[in-house]
């Protein structure tokens, strides 16, 4: 399972098999959608799927993400999502009412999204050959002029913001998928971020990055931008948004809420003098209330991301490797 | 024979001697010097390639004197393998001449860094001499050397001394074959050495006998100082101050921790703590390293300096400074602990000292000699007369170790975790001072400058880098960014724990029966290895058998929570939680339901055969341990308990194939626990078991394979309880025990070995 956990070994699969087997200028960019321009239009075009256990979890189900997820990474870019494509794999023996709920699912969460569902596919294959329901989802948006938005545009100096509390998802699938209880519930956090980025490039066309920092969690997301820009990325520990379920379950589990996925939060990257007026637009936002500046980029240690302890040490973050292991003797 | 004179004899011989082992850097041609003109002797000495090579001529006597006392006085430390003399034509002269060092591929050893030695200790008392007083007093046997070196050769221009020019006096000491202080490259006295200065905030600074007043002042006020010593700052205060000791315990964000001490001299020592005579010497020789002594009950010692724990990390002056903060009335005992930030290595500039130290310290006690390489205090046990080395740091880095088969030039990185690193090449080892916990910045930034010193002070160009097998170490991860080409070789953990004691002890003979006892090392098969009987070689190993795997819970989580570890192994052994169990009392509510899911549903779980875990559990379960607040604390509060008794017998191990099981063992300390049994007597009746464990596989595989060579190797070997049971018993059975005395049996020691396995050659 390590080369689809999102870290170190999906980078690798991805760096080593798939880009050099389509080689081509667009998909160089290793970001969540491609940009391109096709006759006069700057266009976004991105593709995910989904093969989520449970299909049900609280706050949502794989039809939500399904969209969510591709809606998400072209807002990455800046885009307005507008059309999406849907293929399902479906399992033979699934019900026809979870399909059903499944497809009501994505049908309110595209017209919360404000996006067209253009055209489908559906595939049976037989019982044992699937987890039930897989989805794949396409979709295209139209880049504003002006936005030029890549992870390569991380700059010293920069600060670095995160849309609200982080390790959401992740435990909450966990809760369901384990059923174990952490307190209080945890409920995915899943949700289309385009309104949000509409209302930061209100306030500034300017942004430098935005991720969503979904499998592998804000860790692996600011790594890959670390890398890519050649900067140093610089944490502090007491600034990070984490609710107390999350911060319960990760210590109980021996995880780091750095590492978790997130299915409706977004990191941004923007030049500090924007700082403030993009963070006062983020809580503008309601998927924005508690966004807050967790770091800035620095020109030590770049490609290196690193947090500051309450204490003032200096902790590395890396990518993760597959699953977590201990390293404690 | 001695104290001849010249004569026109007519019977003189001369002889050429080759002295090889470690006899360069450490005084050794100046001791060749002296040994010479004390028996009348003309001729030289010098530096080749192959060790010091002297040529001595005189009486017959005389000569044959001088060969058996060049090994017998031989400089502290020196380590003299072999002498080899060859009779020479006798040429005739006078004089003794020391030659300077031939360029060429010889090595050029660097010594460690010399505590204050007895010479010049007692002109430092002595109010006629020029350096009374002086907290720069040093000379060829003593004083700060590897920290001081910023390239080579080792010449005054390439130290931290370079800017303190000799005043006359000093010259000619210097100059002075017969002097203590020939080419001693530390020297200096009041009139042209560093000076004190004392920085407290909102006050003027302080400088020399000022700023000691000063020092000593606030030290008696109950404040906490940062002093700069020989390889960078210490936090120091009153050791007896509750208060004081609980304060900088908070600042340093410390949890349980120990912290050393140094006592004002040997008696004070011997008041706080009980000291034998290995521990003696070892407290006054030339390393003074801080030694883990039993503590005497009702010692003036605050609580908080080491809650807890049965043993006081002890160490006495090691350089003039730290005589002079002991030469008035007030403290006798000193808290003693690096300056750093939690997790950070230790501070050695003065400038990063005030930054980073700004919370912790209140005053800074310096002086103007850089510090060029960070040295932390070396921790030494002694267990059976024997020296167990803790952290090798201080007084032993960079001293090579000789290695049983020649290396290709190779660097071992080492592990993740009090990470030490290693150079080689041909017949020798450089284990690097401990360098910290690699998942901090600047560590990873100490490790890159002490990489990079070592291989400037050795000369060795590595053609092959070393790592530990894990993915995630951050160690393996600068190895394959450093690479530049060059192939990087994994070795598994516990296969280079036992390599790293064979190679200590230059063992080259059949597979050991290697016992690898830790917490956590990567396993071949992805699990969390740590109690392994490995047949090892350096070649290679079969993974002759192992503690049976259970679940650890939570992987980093389960380590912090001896509790969990506890119920854990009951779940994997078939019993019952007892509500009466003292883990179970300690893991109540919603912790036991969630744990209950975990293990149930295997949640976030690694399969682990680690013996540090079962530690946990049994210290747990006696209910000595239940959250580990730094490593391995459970394991040491439940061996410093340990009850001396004899014959209370012991739990007894299955052993089904390869797999070891604890079942049983467990059951007779949940059966004892119930029925009231003292923690001292389950706890000895535990370490017995795995003594006598060890003895039966040990013979098992004696009568089926013939070997019989006993390697004890991992963290779980600091136990001294464990050790001693285990090397008392498996010597009785007719084996023999290698176990450490130079290196670390920690993951401390961990490169050495790396670099035995992959870099040996035929
Ligand atoms: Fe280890
Ligand atoms: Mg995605
Ligand atoms: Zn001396
Ligand atoms: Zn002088």
């Amino acid at each position: 399972m390590g080369h689809g956990g999102g870290g170190q070994m999906s980078a690798e699969l991805i760096e080593h098999l798939f880009v050099p087997a389509f080689a081509n200028p667009v998909l160089g960019g290793l970001t969540d959608s491609a940009v391109f321009t096709l006759g006069d239009a700057r266009l976004a075009f991105s593709t995910d799927s989904f093969v989520v256990q449970p299909l049900f979890f609280p706050g949502g189900s794989i039809g939500h993400l399904a969209v969510n997820g591709t809606v998400n990474d072209l807002a990455m870019s800046g885009a307005q999502a507008a059309y999406l494509s849907c293929g399902f794999i479906l399992e033979e023996g699934v019900e026809l009412s979870v399909v059903g709920r499944i497809a009501a699912d994505l049908g309110g969460a595209a017209e919360l999204a404000g996006v067209t569902i253009a055209t489908g596919d559906t595939k049976v294959v037989d019982a044992g050959h699937g987890d039930g329901v897989y989805i794949n989802t396409a979709g295209v948006g139209l880049v504003p002029a002006g936005v030029d938005i890549r992870p390569q545009r991380a700059a010293p100096g920069d600060v670095v913001l995160v849309s609200g509390q982080i390790g959401v998802h992740g435990i909450a699938i966990m809760s369901v998928r384990e059923g174990i209880s952490f307190g209080t519930e945890v409920v995915s956090d899943c949700a289309p971020l385009n309104g949000l980025v509409a209302a930061m490039l209100a306030v500034t066309n300017d942004l430098h990055v935005l991720r969503d920092p979904t499998r592998g969690g804000v860790a692996t997301s600011l790594n890959e931008i670390a890398k890519a820009a050649g900067v140093g990325i610089e944490l502090t520990e007491s600034a990070l948004p984490v609710p107390e379920a999350v911060a319960n379950a990760c210590s109980f589990l021996g995880l780091d809420p750095l590492y978790v996925a997130n299915e409706g939060k977004l990191l941004a990257i923007v030049a500090r003098e924007d700082g403030d007026a993009v963070l006062a637009g983020m809580r503008a936002h309601p998927l924005g209330a508690d966004a807050a500046v967790i770091g800035e980029c620095v020109a030590a240690h770049p490609g290196m991301v690193v947090t500051k302890t309450a204490f003032g040490a200096t902790r590395v973050v890396d990518t993760p490797i597959g699953e977590q292991l201990p390293r404690i003797c | 024979p001695g104290g001849g004179r010249i004569t026109n004899e007519p019977e003189r011989v001369r002889s050429r001697l080759l002295v090889t082992g470690v006899v360069q850097g450490v005084g050794f041609r100046p001791f060749v010097y002296a040994l010479a003109r004390e028996l009348g002797l003309s001729g030289q000495v010098g530096n080749t390639a192959a060790g010091v090579v002297a040529e001595v001529e005189g009486s017959a006597a005389a000569v044959t004197a001088f060969g058996d006392r060049v090994r017998t006085d031989a400089p502290p430390l020196a380590v003299v393998r072999t002498v080899t003399p060859q009779p020479v034509p006798a040429l005739g002269g006078t004089e003794f001449v020391i030659l300077d060092s031939i360029a060429g591929p010889g090595r050029t050893l660097v010594s460690p860094d010399v505590a204050t030695c007895a010479d010049c200790l007692a002109e430092f008392a002595d109010p006629s001499d020029r350096r009374y007083r002086h907290p720069f007093i040093s000379c060829t046997n003593c004083g700060p050397r590897f920290t001081i070196i910023t390239g080579l050769p080792y010449d005054r221009p390439a130290t931290t001394m370079a800017h303190f020019p000799l005043c006359p006096d000093c010259a000619r000491e210097y100059s002075d074959p017969a002097d203590r202080r020939f080419h001693a490259q530390p020297i200096a006295c009041p009139a042209c050495g560093p000076r004190l200065n004392l920085v407290q905030p909102g006050h003027e600074t302080a400088y020399d006998e000022d700023a000691l007043a000063t020092a000593h002042r606030l030290l008696v006020d109950g404040a906490i100082l940062a002093v700069k010593g020989l390889g960078g700052f210490h936090l120091v205060c009153d050791a007896a101050d509750e208060a004081v000791v609980t304060t900088l315990r908070k600042r340093k964000d410390r949890g349980d921790k120990p912290f050393a001490v140094m006592a004002a001299d040997l008696d004070m020592a011997r008041r706080i703590a009980e000291v034998d005579a290995a521990e003696e010497e070892l407290l006054t020789g030339i390393r003074h390293p801080i030694v883990l002594l039993r503590r005497r009950a009702g010692a003036a010692v605050a609580e908080a300096v080491a809650p807890g724990n049965p043993d006081l990390g002890v160490m006495l002056p090691y350089t003039p400074l730290h005589q002079l903060l002991f030469d008035q009335p007030g403290p006798c005992v000193l808290v003693m602990t690096s300056g750093n930030l939690s997790g950070e290595p230790i501070v050695t500039s003065d400038h990063a000292a005030r930054s980073r130290l700004s919370g912790l310290a209140d005053a800074w006690l310096g002086h103007d000699r850089p510090i060029h390489v960070p040295c932390d205090d070396s921790v030494v046990r002694i267990v059976d007369e024997t020296e167990l080395p803790v952290r090798r740091s201080r007084g032993y880095a960079p001293f090579p170790i000789d290695l049983p088969r020649p290396v290709r030039p190779a660097l071992a990185v080492g592990g993740d975790l009090k990470n030490t690193f290693c150079v080689g090449d041909g017949q020798y080892a450089w284990l690097s001072a401990h360098v910290g916990d690699m998942d901090d910045l600047a560590t990873l930034r100490a490790f890159d400058g002490a990489e990079l010193h070592l291989e400037q002070l050795t000369g060795v160009r590595p053609e092959v880098l070393v790592t530990d097998k894990h993915p995630s170490y951050r160690s393996r991860q600068w190895a394959v960014l450093n690479a530049a080409g060059r192939p990087v070789v994994g070795v598994q953990h516990h296969h280079a724990h036992l390599a790293s004691v064979m190679a200590e002890h230059r063992y080259d003979g059949d597979r050991v029966i290697g016992f690898a006892f830790d917490g956590t090392g990567y396993g071949d098969d992805g699990a969390v290895w740590g109690g392994e009987v490995l047949l090892a070689g350096y070649d290679g190993f079969d993974r002759h058998a192992h503690l049976k795997y259970v679940q650890l819970p939570g992987g980093d989580a389960g380590v912090r929570n001896p509790c969990r570890m506890a119920l854990s192994h009951l779940k994997a052994a078939g019993i019952g939680w007892d509500p009466r169990l003292p883990s179970y009392l300690a893991c109540a509510g919603p912790e036991h339901d969630l744990l209950v899911t975990q293990l149930d549903r295997d949640i976030a779980c690694a399969p682990t055969s680690s013996m540090g875990r079962l530690f946990d559990a049994v210290s747990s379960l006696a209910g000595v341990c239940h959250r580990a607040g730094y490593e391995a604390q459970a394991a040491i509060e439940l061996e410093g308990l340990a009850s001396v008794e004899a014959g209370l017998g012991a739990y007894e191990f299955a052993i089904e194939g390869e797999e070891i099981d604890p079942a049983p063992v467990l059951a007779g300390v949940v059966r004892d626990v119930l029925s009231g049994v003292s923690p001292g007597v389950v706890s000895a009746r535990f370490h017995q078991g795995l003594a006598e464990l060890m003895v039966s596989v040990a013979e098992r595989v004696r009568d089926a394979e013939g070997l019989s060579t006993v390697a004890l190797s991992g963290g779980v070997f600091v136990n001294r309880v464990l050790l001693s049971a285990t090397t008392r018993a498996l010597s009785a059975a007719g084996f023999t025990v290698l176990r450490h005395r130079r290196v670390p049996p920690t993951d401390a020691g961990l490169a050495l070995g790396q670099l035995a396995v992959a870099a040996s050659q035929r």
